[in-house]
């Protein structure tokens, strides 16, 4: 570019960006909505169902109701030498340690499906990290690299979680399928096989939701039309990875539930309601 | 019918600048672009704004309404109570040129280094030949109107100047994604996608998919399933090992051959 | 540098190039594109941000006989119904190379990137549009035009790598100039030697020097107070070339688009794609008569169904029955709904319903029409799909525009061309929608070419820009900031438009045609003493004094020349000559300046001029008896098989 002038040798330059530049506006933000109660009500949920988890995964006891042989999803597979033996179906050689849940290893891995998971990843950057809080409101954060290194990279891992998952949901299902059992030995049906039948759907429904899942299933492709079964496949998983967030939430709340809902019948102070047997 | 509201908006420049007060007529109808042309006709005549459709279709009007990214032109009066104070500011993330007017350059210059559709070399024009179902995943990300208002929003930069570097915004992004499923396209884009362009910064927190105002899902249709497309080469040894039994090129599907 | 009170040191920037591309629409990236593969150095100037240009806002496709989906179309049948559709005005010419021509210019935007919708068996779907005998609108959704304006975009971002990877540098043979106006064309003797204009970022100067410069700056639309054009449609291009020495033809040609949102107010003029009617949409009044049956002309009457019954069928059976008639060129429709509207049948807000809502279920009203339910949904509280939405006239696209050679585009002045919504003679007198897109790839692409050889003849002369002409364009820009006290330009805006929309809208009279003239005049003096507030930063005041000078020159050739032309024809209708005349049909009516200067003392010329004749193997198209609907007899005359073939009563449309 040259330039020229009329009458003087010119020294204007094309606009180009200018350095930071940004509008001088006080505040930082100028929302007027309540964007502190998801942060807020996310952190006190979430926490509150922690809590309460943790505690249930110690006590060590109340997990498992001998006559309909309802076994609590916490405490599913029950690995450790302190397990009931017949609540122990797939064998029994964790140490009994107080610190060693009884189902430590598939307690690490779903929790760290969830953690890893893309929705509760959302969940927790915007309301414990504040990374950002809610959208238009500043980062928390002086300097923020997100996931691209160490440690976050690691959510990348993802994936490899949802697999064992995949498998954890069918060992559910399996404890779900156990516990159609009467004091007698033979079917039986009680308030608490709804209960954890329930829970077993809601958490295929949520593992299937997974984006990776979707991903697995048809979205890594480039032509659906040359894969017409994947395409279905994925047509549908795309309509549950819709409701991912209410599905996380749900689950979250049926695991209570059947947890619960064991506990307090195992320790025998609600008895449950039997239809049969 | 008409009444007066109250506004604050945003005058000023590079140097610095204030919330403006004013008291404007407003009619049964009427949109957040109508009262700043009003305050233009009557009140600033050299009250700087930018916009071309009124119709949400060009993507220029972009501003914070009451904090939040919006449309001007899409953004109905009826949505606020009468005694609520409107506030327009320029859109922060990228540098003011004065009032609701900002330099978005940062858009254009990310955007020149996304690299463009390669088209196959075997085919003539009138020769491609494309199933709806597998356009329509690209499709959806081209009703995009560059309103940036996704690339605003993003804390990444938003929040963290320096990021702007390396950071292409969720609206470049998904252009490599629209790409990445465009059924045509020969060139191999998702080691770029991480290494050039930014993906791992994106924590998926969604504020881009929330201001878009032609509803399109970036987040969950471009973003994630581009950081999955990124896991299958870089993270994960299953896919790598199926492609290398099953003798697949390692760009999935992408040979017309293998699918 | 001063700020705004005359001028003392102004510096300006320089730019030199082979080519300079005005508008950044869909014809000045294509012809950007064409001129720079043909080797020349670029430059794009647009008044917007790149991407913004009003090709974004078209709707409902791109006209090209690509027989998709009816196999029998084909280029003849694509001229055919454009030289119908504009009442056989049109420049023959450029009807038949747009017509050949369309099919390469889509197809080749797929190898650009584009995504249409599919057929099928995976070529791109067509769709049915007003006055096109087969589906023929290669679209995607109801926002084909976002699909190109950002194909086209992204294929200059794509030449740009390519020129960095050899260069290094990005701009090294496009540049674009984003938010820059020019204000004036400069010269050489006759030739073309560059453009001056200003960044609307800083109001600061800038020359370009080029010996050819593509004019692509779209329409002129916002001279009326509805329309559903943007800021930008002030007519600077048309302004420019008449400046320049260039002329502009089929002046008196508006189109008013039948369907614009008629409520809430502050809506009103925003369109309604025509795809509504092309996708089953029908037109109703107050009393729900489906109207549109009363008002197909007789030249039309052929190819449109006169009931209900067999309107219906078409959709399903275009082969057996035929067109519903809300599917009439423009014209027809807008003026049905005017005078519906007129006779007192009209909706609580001053139109007709258009109800899709009763014809397609909900879902596929969604997923044909997204932006149309997005659009009344979230502006008028409208669901398209429970309910009929309100319609009326809206000033949409002007046919005339600068005249040009048909095969190069070049206009009266050696080095300017224009290309797009600013040429003329392609339309005639009413454009078919979905030609206008195809127009744009068709005629850019040509510019670009020709542009590119005109400068390769040249070799090493070109032609120079002066100091003084920079100088007295300069001045002319700043004059505005030196008067004090004087009227804002909003309110003079305001009232042009107002005068054009009651004076030359959609029905004309003598009288008030006459009437705005003298408005226009005194206009003339108005904005010659308007003042500016505030400085040269983005300041939308100062730009529209200055846009407001295009709008009115450009206001009065469209006045002088709907006063002249007595007869109605297309997107011109006069109540007080409402018959269509063959003699008026050889006549183009060309403008001037006839002396220039400061705006005051521009005066606009008027001459008729022969429309040029059809060449014998393109007229056997038609069928005599048709062509003996538009012609006159001693035309009609001297036509091969004239006297063989009996005249037909009425035309069986081919
Ligand atoms: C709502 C709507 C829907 C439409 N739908 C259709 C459709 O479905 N099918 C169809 O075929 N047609 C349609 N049209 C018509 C069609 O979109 C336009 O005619 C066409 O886009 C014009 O393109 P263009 O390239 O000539 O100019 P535009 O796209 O209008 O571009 C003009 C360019 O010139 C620039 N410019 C103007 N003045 C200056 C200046 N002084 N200095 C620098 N730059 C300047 C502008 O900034 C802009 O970049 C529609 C039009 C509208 C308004
Ligand atoms: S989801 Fe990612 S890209 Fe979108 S706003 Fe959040 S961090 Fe930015
Ligand atoms: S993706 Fe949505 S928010 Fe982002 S620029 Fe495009 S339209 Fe705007
Ligand atoms: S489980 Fe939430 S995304 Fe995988
Ligand atoms: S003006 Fe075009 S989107 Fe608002």
């Amino acid at each position: 570019m040259a330039s020229g002038t009329l009458d003087t040798p010119a020294s204007s330059a094309p606009p180009s960006r200018r350095p930071g530049g940004r509008a001088a506006i006080v505040a930082r933000t100028l929302r007027t909505d309540n964007w502190r109660k998801a942060p807020i009500l996310t952190v006190v949920l979430l926490t509150a169902w922690i809590v309460i988890s943790v505690v249930r995964v110690y006590m060590q006891k109340w997990y498992w109701v001998e006559d309909y042989h309802y076994l609590t999803p916490f405490y599913s597979p029950c690995f450790s030498t302190g397990c009931v033996p017949e609540a122990a179906h797939f064998g029994r050689f964790l140490p009994d340690w107080p610190i060693l849940p009884y189902a430590a290893p598939s307690l690490a891995v779903l929790g760290l499906f969830r953690f890893t998971c893309y929705y509760y990843r959302k969940a927790y950057y915007r309301s414990y990290w504040g990374s950002p809080p809610a959208c238009g409101v500043p980062d928390l954060h002086k300097s923020y690299k997100g996931e691209s290194r160490f440690p976050l990279i690691l959510q990348n891992s993802h994936r490899y979680f949802f697999y064992t998952a995949f498998v954890l949901s069918a060992v559910n299902t399996y404890d779900a399928l156990l516990a159609f059992h009467s004091p007698g030995g033979g079917f039986g049906l009680g308030l608490g096989n709804f209960i954890l039948v329930g829970n077993v759907i809601m958490l295929w429904a949520y593992t299937l939701s997974c984006h990776s899942c979707r991903h697995l299933m048809g979205g890594r492709l480039r032509h659906f039309s040359k894969h017409p079964v994947r395409y279905r496949a994925w047509t549908q998983i795309s309509r549950l990875t819709g409701k991912h967030m209410q599905l996380a939430w749900a689950t979250l709340a049926t695991l209570l539930i059947t947890d619960l809902y064991i506990m307090a019948v195992s320790a025998g102070w609600i008895s449950d309601l039997r239809l049969i047997g | 019918m008409g009444y007066d509201h109250h506004f604050r908006v945003w005058r000023g420049d590079d140097t610095g600048g204030e919330l403006d007060d004013f008291s404007v007529e407003v009619n049964d109808g009427e949109v957040v672009l109508d009262i700043i042309h009003r305050l233009q006709a009557t009140q600033a005549p050299d009250l700087a704004v930018r916009w071309n459709c009124k119709a949400g279709k060009c993507g220029s009007c972009s501003a914070e309404v009451n904090g939040k990214p919006r449309l001007m032109c899409m953004t109905r009066m009826s949505t606020f109570d009468k005694d609520e104070v409107v506030t327009v500011t320029p859109i922060r993330t990228f540098p003011v040129i004065r009032d609701l007017v900002t330099d978005v350059s940062y858009n254009y210059e990310k955007a020149r280094e996304i690299p463009s559709f390669v088209p196959p070399a075997d085919l003539a024009p009138g020769e491609y030949r494309m199933q709806q179902v597998d356009v329509e995943r690209s499709q959806e990300f081209r009703k995009c109107i560059e309103c940036f208002m996704c690339n605003n929003v993003c804390h990444v930069i938003r929040d963290h100047e320096e990021n702007k570097e390396q950071f292409a915004g969720p609206r470049y992004l998904m252009r490599v994604a629209e790409l990445d499923m465009h059924p045509l396209d020969q060139a191999d884009r998702q080691h770029e996608a991480q290494e050039q362009h930014g993906l791992g910064m994106c924590n998926i927190t969604k504020c881009c998919t929330e201001v878009c105002p032609e509803h399109i899902k970036i987040t969950d249709n471009a973003l994630i399933p581009m950081k999955e497309r990124v896991v299958d080469r870089r993270y994960d040894p299953l896919v790598w090992l199926g492609n290398k039994i099953l003798r697949r090129t390692p760009d999935r599907d992408r040979s017309s051959t293998t699918d | 540098m001063t700020d705004g009170n005359g001028t003392t040191t102004e510096t300006y920037e320089r730019h030199d190039f082979d080519v300079i591309v005005i508008g950044a629409g869909g014809a000045g990236l294509r012809a950007a594109i064409a001129a720079r593969e043909e080797g020349m150095r670029t430059a794009i100037v647009c008044k917007s941000l790149f991407g913004k240009a009003h090709t974004v806002m078209a709707e409902g496709g791109a006209a090209a006989a690509l027989g998709n989906v009816n196999p029998k179309d084909n280029w003849k049948v694509h001229f055919r119904d454009t030289m119908r559709g504009g009442k056989f005005l049109n420049n023959y010419r450029m009807a038949e190379l747009h017509a050949k021509e369309a099919p390469q210019r889509v197809w080749e935007l797929e190898t650009y990137g584009a995504l249409f919708d599919r057929t099928k068996d995976g070529r791109i779907s067509q769709r049915n549009f007003g006055g096109h005998e087969y589906p023929r609108l290669a679209h995607v959704g109801d926002r084909t035009g976002l699909e190109l304006i950002r194909t086209l975009q992204q294929k200059i971002v794509s030449l740009q790598q390519e020129d960095f990877r050899e260069t290094g540098d990005y701009e090294s043979r496009i540049k674009v100039f984003a938010e820059c106006t020019v204000t004036e064309l400069i010269k050489d003797g006759d030739r073309i030697s560059g453009a001056f204009g200003y960044w609307r970022e800083n109001g600061r100067f800038l020359v370009f020097s080029a010996p050819a410069v593509i004019l692509a700056t779209g329409g002129i639309g916002k001279s009326f107070k509805v329309t559903s054009n943007s800021w930008e449609y002030t007519g600077d291009g048309h302004a420019l070339a008449l400046r320049a020495g260039a002329s502009l033809i089929n002046m008196e040609f508006v189109q008013f688009h039948p369907t614009g949102m008629v409520s809430p107010p502050s809506v009103k003029g925003i369109l309604v794609t025509e795809s509504v009617r092309g996708d089953g949409g029908v037109l109703k009044n107050s009393e729900g008569e489906r109207f549109m049956f009363n008002y197909i002309p007789d030249v039309f009457k052929a190819q449109y169904a006169t009931s209900a019954e067999e309107a219906d069928k078409w959709y399903t059976d275009p082969d057996n029955n035929r067109r519903p008639p809300e599917l009439l060129p423009r014209d027809e429709v807008a003026r049905a709904i005017n005078s519906e509207v007129k006779a007192g049948r009209g909706s609580p807000s001053g139109g007709v319903f258009l109800d899709i809502a009763s014809r397609l279920p909900a879902a596929e009203i969604q997923r044909k029409l997204p932006s149309m339910y997005h659009q009344f949904k979230e502006l008028a509280d409208v669901d398209i799909t429970a309910e009929p939405m309100e319609v009326g006239p809206t000033c949409h696209y002007v046919m005339g525009g600068v005249e040009v050679d048909a095969d190069t585009q070049q206009s009266r002045v050696p080095g300017l061309y224009a290309a797009g919504e600013v040429s003329g003679g392609m339309h005639g007198s009413n454009r078919l929608g979905g030609n206008s897109l195809s127009d744009l790839l068709v005629f850019g692409m040509r510019a670009g070419v020709a542009a590119a050889q005109y400068v390769g003849s040249l070799g090493g002369t070109r032609p120079a820009v002066s100091e003084e002409t920079v100088a007295a364009a300069t001045e002319a820009a700043l004059a505005p900031f030196a008067i004090q006290g004087g009227e804002n330009a909003f309110t003079i805006q305001q009232d042009l438009q107002q005068s054009m929309n009651d004076l030359v809208g959609i029905i004309r009279k003598a009288e008030e045609v006459e009437q705005a003239l003298l408005t226009l005049q005194d206009l003339r003096g108005r904005v010659a003493k308007v003042s500016v507030a505030g400085g040269r930063v983005f300041n939308p005041g100062w730009h529209l004094a200055l846009d407001l000078r295009n709008m009115l020159l450009v206001s009065e050739c469209v006045a002088k020349a709907a006063l002249e032309r007595t007869e109605s024809r297309g997107g011109h209708t006069r109540d007080d000559h409402p018959a269509m005349e063959s003699e008026w049909r050889k006549i183009n009516l060309v403008l001037s300046l006839t002396s220039t200067g400061r705006l005051e003392d521009e005066t606009v010329g008027l001459e008729r001029q022969p429309v040029p004749t059809m060449p014998t193997e393109l007229l056997q198209l038609f069928e005599w008896g048709e062509l003996s609907k538009y012609m006159t007899p001693e035309e009609l005359e001297g036509l091969p098989g004239a006297t063989k073939m009996a005249p037909l009563p009425e035309s069986e449309g081919a």
